[in-house]
C-alpha cells in the first residue's frame, strides 16, 4: 500500500461523505420549501377568525375555514369506525389463521387495492351511495375514506402481529387458554403500539385525501347538521379556494394548506412519540 | 439423586420404570407424521408420577416433538398427523369429546427461552392463566400468585415488586416467572422443553435444583440435550434416536449401563 | 474434543500395562533373587520399587483429570476400575520388594536344607497377574471370572509350604529366623495372588457393569481368606 494510494482513498471518502451528504440535503429541501413556503403564505390569515368562522359569500372578504376543519375531522372519525375495525380484524386473520391459498389472495388484492388511485374509489362510492341516496353526504365521505384506510390498516396490522414472537403465542396456548383469547388479550397487546401506528398512519394519508371527496363529501359552505347532508372538508375547501378568481379566497387556501399539513405532521409526531416509548427500561 | 433405585441386573429395554407403582402418562404406539415425514415411530412408553423423566438424544430424533405430543402442542403444525393412544392418568388425551384446551390445563409446558407477557407485570404473568380461563377472585389470584412463585422458588426475590414488568427480570429469574405461570394452573404434569439451555450455570443450577424439589408434587418430564444435566436431576431417562425410543429405564443406569450399544455410543459420546 | 477424550483413555490403558509389565517383572526377579540367593537382583528390585509408586500416582492424576469430563457408562467404568487396579499393581510391586528384602536377608547366611514348592507358588501367582492383565486387555469377563477361584489354590498351596516351613522350625530351631523369612516371602506372595483376583474382579466390573467382589454365594467367587 503505497502513500499516494491512501491519499487518493482518503479522498475519495471524503467525496463520497460529502455527495451523500448533498443527497440527504436534497430529499429534504422540497418538505422543507413546502413548509416555509406555506408559512410564508399562510401564517398571516390563520388567526382566530380562520378557525371560528364560516365561509363568507363569494366577494366578500374575510371569514373562516370552521367547518372544513371540523368536517375533516369529523369525517376521518367516521371513516375509522369503518377502516379500523374491518382493517385490524383482516389483519388478524392474515396473521393469525393460516390458510395458505387463501391469504396468499388477500394479500394480494389488498397490495392492489392499496394501489388504485383513490378517485377511483371516489367514483365507486359515488355509484354506490351517493346515486341510491340521490345526495352527497357525510356518510359517503366517511365510506370512501374508510375503504382507503381498510388495506393500509390490514397490511400494517398483519406485519406488526407477525413481529410478535411465536413464543408468546405457545406459551398462552401451553397454559390451555382458547385461541381467540390468546389472539386479543396476549397477541393484540403485545403488538398494540404497532397497530395504533398503523392506524394514525392511515389516519395522516385519508386526512389529505381530496379527489374522492369530490364525488362523495362535496363540500358545504355551513354546518352540516345530518349524515345525509354533504360535508365541507379541508382538502376540498382548499381546492375550491385555490382554483377560484378571488384573492381572499387564496389567501386563505393557503392558511387552509398551512393547516393541514400542520395536522399530517401533528398527527405524524405522536407516532413518533408513541413509538419511542416502547423501549422500557430494565430494572 | 437416584439413590432409592436400584440398578436393573438385566440388559432388557424397559417399557415399565421400576419402582414407580402409578404411570402419569402411558403412551402406547405412538407415531406422528408431518405430512408424510415419521417423526415419532411406534413409540410405548410409560412415564412414571411424581418423578422425573429425561428425555435425550441427538437433534432431529423427535424428543421434542414427543413431548410437545403430551400437550397436543404438536397439532399447532397444520400437517401433523398422529396415531397411538397417550392416557394421562387413564384418560384417552386424543379421544373425540377431548378439546385440546382442556388437555392443557393439566399437562403445563416450560419452554427453552423464557417467554414472560412483556406488556403484564409479574403477578399478572402468573396468574394470566387463571385469569383468561374466568377467575376472577381477587383472594384466590392473589394466594394463587404467591403460592407458585414460592413453589418456583422466586417469592423471597419478587416479592416486593409483584407489579414491576416481568421483563424487569434477568433471564434465570424470568424462566422461573414462566415455571410459576405453568405452576399457577395447578397441572398434573409438567413438560419442560430444554428449560435451562438459554441459561448461565448459576441459573442452570437453580433450575435443576427447583426440578428436583417440584417432582415431590408434580410429575415433570424434561427434554434435554445436555447429558451432564439429564444424570443429575432426572429418576428415570428415555433415548429417542431417528423417532425411536432406543432405551427406557433409571437414570443410573442409563449412564453408567445402557443395554442398547446406541444410547452406549450416544452417552459415550461416539455420535451425535 | 471428543478424539482428544479418547486418546486420554487411550493412555490411561498404556500406562496401566507399562505398569503391569513393571509389577511382574518385580515379581520375577524378586522371586529368582531368592531362589538364586542373588544379593544384587534383590536392590535392584527394591530400587525399581518407586517407578511403580510414581506410576500410580501418574494414572490416578490422569484419571482425575478424566473424571472432570464427566465420562459416562463403559468410559466412566473404566476410569474407576483403572484407578483400583492401579492400586493392586501398586501393591503387588511393594509385595515383590518384601520378597527381595527376604532375599536380601536369607542370601547372607547359609541356605535352609528343605525342599519347598515356592516355585510353584510363585509361578501360579504369577500366571493370575498376567491372566488378569491379559483379560483386562482383551475385555474378557469370561477369562477374568474363570481367575477367581484360582486363588483358593495359592491359599491351599501357601497352607501347605506354611506348615512345612513350621515342621522345620520345630524339628531345627537354630533354622527358625531363617525359615520365617521364607514364611513371609510365601505369604507376599499370596497375598500377589489375591491382588490379582481383586484385578480379575475388576475386569468383570468393566466388562459387566458386575461387582462380584465379597459375593460368597455367587458362582466363581472364592471366600477371601
Amino acid at each position: 500500500m503505497t502513500v499516494s494510494n491512501h491519499h487518493w482513498r482518503k479522498a475519495r471518502n471524503v467525496f463520497m461523505q460529502a455527495f451523500t451528504f448533498v443527497c440527504a440535503i436534497l430529499v429534504i429541501l422540497p418538505l422543507l420549501l413546502v413548509f416555509f413556503y406555506l408559512l410564508k403564505q399562510g401564517a398571516g390569515s390563520v388567526n382566530w377568525a380562520f378557525f371560528t368562522e364560516l365561509p363568507k359569500p363569494v366577494g366578500e372578504v374575510g371569514g373562516g375555514m370552521a367547518n372544513a376543519i371540523l368536517g375533516t375531522f369529523i369525517l376521518i372519525s367516521l371513516a375509522s369506525c369503518l377502516g379500523v375495525p374491518v382493517g385490524v380484524l383482516g389483519g388478524v386473520f392474515l396473521s393469525e389463521y393460516s390458510h395458505r391459498r387463501l391469504n396468499w389472495w388477500i394479500r394480494f388484492t389488498a397490495d392492489i387495492i392499496n394501489g388504485v388511485p383513490s378517485i377511483t374509489w371516489g367514483m365507486v362510492v359515488y355509484a354506490l351511495i351517493v346515486l341510491p341516496m340521490k345526495g352527497f353526504s357525510v356518510l359517503a365521505g366517511g365510506v370512501v375514506l374508510g375503504l382507503i384506510m381498510i388495506p393500509l390498516i390490514m397490511r400494517t396490522t398483519e406485519e406488526v402481529l407477525q413481529l410478535v414472537p411465536n413464543g408468546y403465542r405457545e406459551a398462552a396456548l401451553a397454559l390451555g387458554i382458547a385461541q381467540w383469547r390468546v389472539i386479543v388479550q396476549i397477541v393484540l397487546r403485545t403488538a398494540l403500539k404497532g397497530i395504533v401506528t398503523g392506524v394514525m398512519l392511515a389516519l395522516a394519508r385519508v386526512a389529505g385525501e381530496t379527489a374522492p371527496l369530490l364525488f362523495t363529501a362535496f363540500g358545504n359552505a355551513y354546518w352540516t347538521h345530518r349524515l345525509t347532508e354533504p360535508i365541507a372538508a379541508l382538502p376540498l375547501q382548499i381546492f375550491n379556494y385555490a382554483i377560484s378568481p378571488y384573492d381572499d379566497w387564496h389567501r386563505q387556501a393557503w392558511a387552509g394548506a398551512l393547516v393541514l399539513i400542520l395536522l399530517i405532521s401533528g398527527i405524524n409526531i405522536c407516532v413518533r412519540t408513541l413509538t419511542r416509548d416502547r423501549f422500557s427500561k430494565r430494572a | 439423586m437416584t439413590a432409592l433405585i436400584q440398578p436393573m441386573p438385566n440388559a432388557t429395554v424397559e417399557t415399565k420404570p421400576d419402582p414407580a407403582p402409578v404411570a402419569a402418562v402411558t403412551v402406547r404406539g405412538l407415531s406422528i407424521f408431518f405430512g408424510n415425514h415419521a417423526v415419532l415411530k411406534n413409540v410405548t412408553i410409560d412415564i412414571g408420577a411424581r418423578a422425573v423423566t429425561a428425555i435425550i438424544g441427538p437433534s432431529g430424533c423427535g424428543k421434542s416433538t414427543f413431548l410437545r405430543s403430551i400437550n397436543r402442542m404438536h397439532e399447532l403444525n397444520p400437517d401433523a398427523r398422529m396415531e397411538g393412544e397417550i392416557r394421562l392418568f387413564g384418560d384417552d388425551i386424543y379421544s373425540r369429546d377431548v378439546e385440546p384446551v382442556v388437555v392443557r390445563r393439566r399437562v403445563g409446558m416450560v419452554f427453552q427461552k423464557s417467554n414472560p407477557f412483556p406488556t403484564m407485570s409479574i403477578a399478572e404473568n402468573v396468574t394470566v392463566g387463571l385469569r383468561l380461563n374466568g377467575e376472577r377472585n381477587k383472594k384466590t389470584l392473589a394466594a394463587r400468585t404467591e403460592e407458585s412463585l414460592r413453589m418456583a422458588a422466586l417469592w423471597d426475590e419478587v416479592k416486593d415488586r409483584l407489579h414491576a414488568p416481568a421483563i424487569s427480570l434477568s433471564g434465570g429469574q424470568q424462566q422461573r416467572l414462566c415455571i410459576a405461570r405453568a405452576l399457577a394452573v395447578q397441572p398434573e404434569v409438567l413438560l419442560m422443553d430444554e428449560p435451562a439451555s438459554a441459561l448461565d450455570p448459576l441459573a442452570t443450577q437453580k433450575i435443576e435444583d427447583l426440578i428436583i424439589e417440584l417432582k415431590k408434587d408434580y410429575t415433570i418430564v424434561i427434554v434435554t440435550h445436555n447429558m451432564q444435566q439429564a444424570a443429575r436431576s432426572s429418576d428415570f431417562t428415555a433415548f429417542f434416536y431417528l423417532g425411536e425410543l432406543v432405551e427406557f429405564g433409571p437414570t443410573t443406569r442409563i449412564f453408567t449401563n445402557p443395554a442398547q450399544k446406541r444410547t452406549e455410543d450416544y452417552v459415550t459420546g461416539r455420535f451425535g | 474434543m471428543d478424539n482428544h477424550f479418547e486418546l486420554g483413555l487411550g493412555e490411561l490403558r498404556q500406562k496401566l500395562l507399562l505398569m503391569a509389565s513393571r509389577a511382574e517383572t518385580a515379581v520375577n526377579d524378586s522371586v529368582q533373587a531368592l531362589m538364586q540367593r542373588n544379593f544384587d537382583l534383590a536392590a535392584k528390585v527394591r530400587e525399581d520399587d518407586d517407578i511403580i509408586d510414581q506410576f500410580e500416582i501418574d494414572i490416578d492424576d490422569l484419571a482425575i483429570q478424566l473424571l472432570t469430563r464427566a465420562p459416562l457408562a463403559s468410559n466412566l467404568r473404566l476410569v474407576t476400575v483403572a484407578m483400583k487396579v492401579s492400586q493392586n499393581l501398586e501393591r503387588i510391586g511393594d509385595e515383590a520388594t518384601k520378597i527381595a528384602r527376604r532375599a536380601r536377608d536369607l542370601a547372607q547366611e547359609p541356605p535352609v536344607k528343605i525342599s519347598l514348592d515356592l516355585p510353584r507358588l510363585a509361578g501360579m501367582a504369577l500366571a493370575m497377574v498376567k491372566d488378569a492383565m491379559d483379560a483386562f486387555v482383551q475385555r474378557d469377563s469370561a477369562a477374568a471370572r474363570a481367575l477367581v477361584p484360582r486363588d483358593k489354590d495359592v491359599d491351599v498351596l501357601n497352607r501347605e509350604i506354611h506348615a512345612a516351613l513350621a515342621r522345620h522350625m520345630m524339628e531345627q530351631p537354630d533354622t527358625i529366623a531363617r525359615c520365617l523369612h521364607w514364611i513371609v516371602a510365601a505369604k507376599s506372595l499370596e497375598r500377589i495372588a489375591d491382588h490379582a483376583k481383586s484385578i480379575a474382579e475388576e475386569v468383570v466390573y468393566l466388562c459387566e457393569a458386575q461387582d462380584i467382589r465379597h459375593h460368597l454365594k455367587k458362582a466363581g467367587a472364592a471366600p477371601a481368606e
